[in-house]
């Protein structure tokens, strides 16, 4: 039985022209132009597709789930960043 | 009858049935769903071109499919050479598609009836041909076992390739064998795969004599569809 | 195709901050991502599921395998073959979502192949004759989506994920099994008693599909806490009997079950007796088919080593190559 491992991949989809890439799943490959064959064979079955991603698993770097209030929490409160905070009367039409 | 497109479609259908039997079996995961993918194509080229063949005497697929014997298959002997291991299925896939490739490209060009479904089919087997050509060159070129596998594949497939660049009706066209020269030596290059010079080729597929491995692919594949005569399924 | 009710009881969860904090969580309909703090039992309990439920897929893959090669229509190949394929493409996205909780498909694969890991008890049975393509199409996929849906909504992350990537993909299966029977049973009498015989055989087992009565199951509570589990074995056995009965009416099939008979104030469809003995023996390994099905997986893979092996071998010398250049 092997006892190799073969590296986790990434698979980003482009579903349509001018959308970005959506992370979509994960498979197994020994290097990037398998793992880019078998993205194509293993999640672009049903037309999900215009363009492939690979990225080898190991290579993303992650922020920390602990962080989350430090990172994220502090934009909470910046509601002056949000057109709706500012006040225009209704007779200015759109804007 | 159609006899262009009834060949054609026996390559097909007999390559696919031959891929189909790797569902649920192949090395891993990601290369089960791969060589599905190339089955259904192959089904699909087959159930167009079988449409096509029958058009004019009013047979539909099926019963080209299905109820014909052995005899009367014109597929390639190559296609319906048992799927060994992975390396044989790979090469095998490989050779035909290294013809079957720029041949759709290039009877889609012409006024053939079978370019429309040649037009769609080149799309598929340009694909098939990377895919095999791919894994043909990690198998050459991978480990001292693989690299055995993929040489003794070749040595064992080779004779039946001259079969592929026989015309199969006057108004059939040919791929140049400089094309398919081109494609399969830089592949094995790549592989460090040495290309076999046998004494000998076979042919005999496009007239209905066979290797004795078709009877039992057909007598599989057909064996639920005649033990119910006319039944719709 | 399916994850089946055969987890092991998990231990009460203590009452340390992060685990109230979590719970909280799961509370809230928030998801929990693979680097997110979870209690170890949460972990392992989804470990053994996923990958159970990925083993399904991936053995589920050869009783309709089995006859791939004989549909009796090209239109009947192609559709079984995608069938059978997307199976194996839901056990792909299954382990990789395991994998998201530390531990590698190698492994989950090697506790398969050793008969350590279970898979649904459903695939030890034998696949007869082609209606019973369209019986696992109709009956096991339906009992399947029934058990699918709610996980869609599973806490964590990966898993509904994949779960969402599934319940899309098999929409397919259960018409193409639905259909095949249809054709069947408005065929010949040869073929309708083929459709007959489908539907005997597979009814019960599909009706084990979803595991011991409540009364019998312990792993419930906490699973339906974590909301790994949203719904009760017998709820969901209720839900996939009311809702495939008026459709074997409509085959104009009988279900192999007497007592079967619909509860007139309820509107429930009521089963006879379920033989839990049959099941037990299924799910502790000696199902008709298990040691076939283990050997076929077993041989795939070992005679696949080399072709993993020579792949990593060409990647390793590539990147050598690379370097070295």
């Amino acid at each position: 039985m092997s006892t190799e491992i073969t590296p986790l991949w990434e698979v980003f989809i482009r579903s349509r022209g001018g959308l970005a890439h959506r992370h979509v799943g994960s498979l197994h490959a020994a290097d990037a132009t398998l793992a880019l064959q078998a993205a194509r064979d293993v999640y672009t079955r049903r037309g999900e597709g215009l363009s492939l991603w690979v990225v080898p698993s190991n290579a993303i770097t992650a922020s920390d789930p602990t962080d989350r209030d430090m990172l994220f929490e502090p934009t909470a409160s910046k509601i002056y960043r949000h057109p709706t905070f500012y006040e225009v009367p209704d007779e200015v039409g759109h804007m | 009858m159609n006899r262009l497109a009834l060949a054609r479609a026996d390559d097909a259908l007999i390559l696919g049935h031959r891929l189909s039997e790797w569902c649920g079996h192949a090395p891993a995961l990601e290369e089960d769903l791969a060589l599905a993918n190339i089955a259904l194509d192959l089904i699909g080229q087959a159930r167009s071109l079988y449409t096509l063949a029958g058009a004019a005497t009013g047979h539909d697929e099926d019963h080209l499919a299905y109820l014909r014997d052995e005899r009367a298959f014109t597929n390639l002997l190559l296609v319906e050479r048992p799927n060994g291991d992975f390396a044989v299925t790979i090469t095998r896939q490989f050779l035909y598609s290294a013809y079957i490739d720029p041949y759709w490209r290039s009877i889609a060009a012409t006024q053939s009836p079978l370019a429309p479904i040649a037009a769609k089919a080149a799309k598929e087997s340009a694909y098939h041909l990377r895919h095999a050509a791919e894994w043909l060159i990690r198998l050459g070129d991978g480990t001292a076992e693989s690299h055995r596998r993929a040489q003794t594949a070749l040595t064992q497939l080779w004779p039946y390739t001259d079969e592929l660049f026989d015309p199969i009706t006057p108004d059939d066209i040919a791929v140049p064998r400089e094309t398919w020269d081109t494609t399969v030596n830089a592949v094995l290059a790549e592989a460090t795969l040495t290309r076999p010079d046998p004494k000998w080729q076979h042919r005999g597929g496009r007239l209905g004599t066979h290797t004795e491995h078709l009877g039992h692919l057909l007598a599989e594949m057909q064996s639920l569809h005649r033990s119910n005569p006319g039944a719709t399924w | 195709m399916y994850s089946q009710g055969l987890n092991q009881p998990t231990e009460a969860s203590a009452d340390s901050p992060e685990q109230a904090r979590f719970q909280a969580r799961i509370d809230a309909e928030d998801k929990i991502e693979p680097n997110d703090w979870m209690p170890d039992a949460y972990r392992r309990t989804l470990i053994r599921q996923i990958s159970q439920h990925a083993h399904s897929e991936i053995v589920g893959m050869l009783p309709e395998g089995n006859w791939i090669t004989r549909a009796p229509s090209l239109r009947r190949k192609a559709a079984l073959l995608a069938k059978v394929q997307d199976e194996g493409g839901h056990g792909l996205y299954l382990y990789a979502a395991a994998e998201t909780l530390g531990v590698t498909r190698e492994e989950l694969v090697d506790q398969l192949l050793s008969g350590k890991a279970k898979y649904s008890s459903i695939f030890n049975y034998p696949t007869l004759s082609w209606a019973d393509i369209g019986a696992i199409g109709w009956l096991v996929d339906g009992a399947a989506i029934m058990n699918q849906i709610p996980l869609c909504r599973c806490s964590y992350g990966p898993y509904a994920r994949a779960m969402i990537r599934v319940c899309k993909e098999e929409s397919f299966h259960q018409r193409q099994g639905y259909e095949i029977m249809l054709t069947l049973s408005r065929g010949t009498e040869a073929q309708k008693a083929m459709a007959q015989d489908a539907l005997n055989r597979w009814w019960w087992p599909c009706l084990m599909m979803f595991g011991p009565p409540d009364s019998a199951s312990q792993h419930s509570d906490t699973s339906m806490q974590w909301k790994i589990k949203r719904f009760t074995n017998d709820g969901l056995r209720q839900k996939f009997i009311d809702a495939t009965v008026p459709q074997g009416h409509f085959l104009g099939l009988t279900f192999p079950d007497p007592a079967l008979r619909q509860d007139p104030e309820t509107g429930h469809w009521q089963h006879g007796e379920i033989d839990w003995a049959e099941f037990k023996t299924v799910v502790a390994g000696g199902g008709f088919q298990a040691t076939d099905r283990l050997e076929a997986r077993r041989k795939a893979h070992d005679e696949g080593a080399w072709v993993r092996e020579a792949a990593l071998a060409y990647a390793a010398k590539r990147q050598a190559r690379k370097t070295a250049a």
